[in-house]
């Protein structure tokens, strides 16, 4: 179609190029903040498309996922080549295709034009890193390079802003017209023998005609940074100093802003209380939806500064070299390099780190990643652990100095990385058994972050957040806030009496389903309190909190932790002997690190995966192991004389 | 090939899909190629090859053949 004399619909430029070419810096360059995001339809590769005012009439741009060859190996390669090929199942028909080249890079960034310039989408070539490239001393006859390719080329900047009207007008002068193919590169893939090196060898001409290298090659920054960052020793170092910083600030920086955020739900509730006239509709809507929905939203804060790490160390080029360091390690239980940085930020929430997982190319080592990650102790499990040390192991020492508290609460997150080791191990054994498929990865140069590209990036993960967990979220705790309002009891129609709540609770379908699932859970330590806590927090696990709070009559505020505590340790069984002892703490414990009990992970899960049959698989053999993980500690612990 | 060490490849087995990829990422014939290091545990490689670093297993490099001895490959 005739993209730019139509008047109807705006034209439709597509955004390809290597990773690392710049493709994003240029892309928020070109569209500003204002992104849509989306997923293609049927599978969980994103979308990203923003409006570039293009002369006149302002384009679609959609961002291509970055790919190295039209020959795709992952999901996202996929669907960037069906659109550069302009296949007919293609989801996005472009107008004209701006290819992304780095300078520095050529001869590699050309491999994919060679491949783009054979369909008939015309092709517009932003020349990116030419600041570098002339800093290094070399050279480049663009006229030439153009004539070679048959294709407009550009030098554009993105971070200076320069070149992008230049690049605006090279591309609404190629709309309409065919692309075509250089005879030179015709006549190199018409021989015999490999069609990737006839066509390195097409490249390899141009480039030594159109471009001339200054042959010192410099001992470049990249590799004097990276002999203490890939450093055998330093490296590891350095990398356990940044793990320990981004953690102090998921830990110690995030306080302030959820607290925050929980005392605005709190106001909230009040609010809504005093306004909404007494009754079910009230109750549903401080109870159920704002209390639900604001208890998953508190860890929005940790969520972001984790996504602004993480994409920090992306831009840097970081990643990769962790991915490097550690692929060794990781190869051995069966996963890729970078399926280390996913699963360190499942430490603060699994679902960042599941949505991380989508730069693992092999289908089966992503699902292997995606099904341990929630082993790794997330935020939500502090609170848990927080409460069962306070009450039980509160002030004691091992070796005089050391808190046995932090001794438990760090055995806690061995336990779960241990698990997840096993797990990934039988899984890649088993279900998603399958050859180890390639490293092969680039060691990007280092590059300073841009504020623009963190901060969107930021923006789109942190929207999916609120928007995938936030729906899922509303509808479970309503489902939730019923079982436990239904059915009425008298207690509760007198709300002036300090057991009123309890009472209401212990009637309730919940408090029924607790009774109904003691026997079950009593080798585990378990009375029917706990079960009614456990029932709560499937939907997420600090719920457990909150729910004892109201089991033992001592309020909801999360602030009362101390008077939760006490009313724990003097809680007594019928026959006199306290219902929690310490093996009982430590076996919930043991549960929470291996229960599935997050129903905002299951959705992304879904999401991440189209189906249904990996989360509930999940949710499934997590469960068993949590069942048997916390009998095996409570009979165990008992066998050896513990209490 | 020990840290340091460089050479010019001579041939890619591209018919497996490790090799294809590889020579898709400029690892063709007449390319020199040197080696920068090895990860801590001793595996990965990175490698440096037409202006870029590359990391890759030991293993995947095995389809690759360079000739040590050649060092005035393109780079």
């Amino acid at each position: 179609m005739d993209g730019a004399s139509s008047q109807k619909t705006s034209p439709i430029v597509a955004l390809a190029g290597n990773p690392n070419a710049g493709k994003t810096t240029l892309f928020n360059a070109l569209t500003g903040l204002r992104h849509k995001v989306a997923n293609y339809p049927g599978v969980t590769v994103e979308r990203r498309s923003g409006r570039w005012p293009l002369g006149d009439a302002p384009a679609e741009l959609v961002d291509l996922p970055g790919l190295y060859s039209l020959d795709a190996t992952s999901m996202d390669e996929e669907i960037a080549r069906d659109v550069l090929r302009g296949s007919p199942d293609s989801p996005v028909r472009p107008d004209a295709i701006v290819a992304v080249v780095d300078a520095t890079n050529l001869e590699r960034n050309l491999y994919l034009i060679t491949q783009i310039i054979e369909h008939e989408t015309p092709v517009v070539i932003a020349l990116t890193m030419m600041d570098l490239f002339e800093e290094h001393g070399h050279v480049i006859d663009i006229e030439m390079l153009s004539k070679g390719l048959f294709v407009p080329v550009v030098p554009v900047d993105a971070r200076k802003g320069t070149g992008i009207s230049e690049l605006a007008n090279a591309v609404s002068g190629v709309f309409g017209k065919a692309q075509q193919v250089p005879a030179g590169l015709t006549a190199e893939l018409s021989g015999e023998g490999s069609e990737v090196f006839a066509r390195y060898r097409y490249i390899s001409g141009l480039v030594q005609s159109a471009v001339k290298h200054n042959d010192v090659d410099a001992h470049r920054f990249s590799d004097r940074v990276d002999s203490v960052l890939t450093h055998k020793f330093w490296g590891l170092l350095v990398l356990l100093g940044i793990l320990l910083l981004v953690f102090q600030a998921i830990f110690s920086w995030a306080t302030l802003p959820m607290d925050l955020l929980e005392s605005g739900f709190g106001a909230l509730g009040d609010g809504a209380r005093s306004v909404l006239p007494a009754g079910i509709f009230a109750d549903l809507i401080i109870d159920g939806v704002i209390a639900g929905v604001g208890g998953i939203l508190v860890f929005l804060p940790q969520i972001i500064l984790l996504f602004v790490f993480i994409s920090i160390l992306e831009d840097t080029g970081y990643m990769s070299r962790a991915a490097f360091l550690l692929d060794r390690l990781m190869s051995r239980i069966g996963l890729h390099g970078k399926a280390f940085l996913p699963l360190i930020s499942s430490f603060a929430c699994a679902i960042p780190g599941i949505m991380a997982t989508r730069t693992i190319e092999d289908r089966r080592d992503r699902l292997a990643t995606i099904m341990i990650a929630p082993f790794m102790s997330c935020s939500a499990r502090l609170p848990v652990y927080v409460l069962m040390i306070a009450a039980f192991f509160g002030g004691q020492t091992v070796f005089g100095f050391v808190s046995l508290g932090a001794v438990i609460m760090l055995g806690m997150y061995l336990l779960g990385i241990v698990v997840a080791i096993i797990v990934a191990f039988i899984l890649k054994q088993t279900v998603l058994k399958a050859p180890t498929p390639p490293f092969m990865m680039e060691l990007p140069p280092y590059r300073m972050p841009s504020f623009r590209t963190v901060l969107s990036n930021v923006l789109v993960r942190a929207g999916l957040f609120v928007r995938r967990a936030g729906t899922v979220i509303l509808a479970i705790s309503i489902i939730l806030w019923a079982l436990a309002y239904f059915p009425r009891s008298d207690a509760a129609a007198q709300p002036g009496s300090e057991t009123a709540a309890s009472t209401q609770l212990e009637n309730s379908f919940a408090g029924r389903l607790g009774h109904a699932i003691e026997p079950v859970i009593e080798p585990l330590g378990y009375d029917w309190k706990i079960g009614v806590a456990l029932i709560a927090s499937f939907a997420a696990r600090e719920v457990l909190v909150s729910t004892l709070s109201i089991l033992y009559n001592v309020g909801g505020d999360a602030d009362e932790t101390e008077g939760l505590a006490s009313a724990l340790r003097e809680a007594k069984r019928a026959d006199g002997s306290p219902v929690w002892t310490t093996l009982t703490a430590v076996s919930l414990m043991v549960f929470f690190v291996l229960a599935m009990q997050c129903m905002s992970t299951v959705a992304i899960v879904r999401r991440e995966t189209n189906s249904w049959r990996w989360p509930l698989f999940m949710v499934a053999y997590m469960t068993v192991l949590a069942y048997l993980g916390a009998f095996l500690t409570y009979q165990g612990g008992r066998l050896l004389g513990f209490s | 090939m020990p840290a340091g060490s460089s050479g010019t490849v001579t041939s890619v087995d591209d018919s497996s899909r490790v090799g294809r990829r590889l020579s898709e990422l400029g690892v063709v014939p007449g390319v020199r190629v040197s080696v920068i290091k090895h990860a801590p545990f001793g595996d990965p490689v990175e490698v440096r090859l037409l202006r870029y670093n590359l990391a890759l297993r030991k293993e995947e490099a095995a389809v690759v053949e360079i000739d040590p001895a050649s060092t005035n490959g393109r780079s």
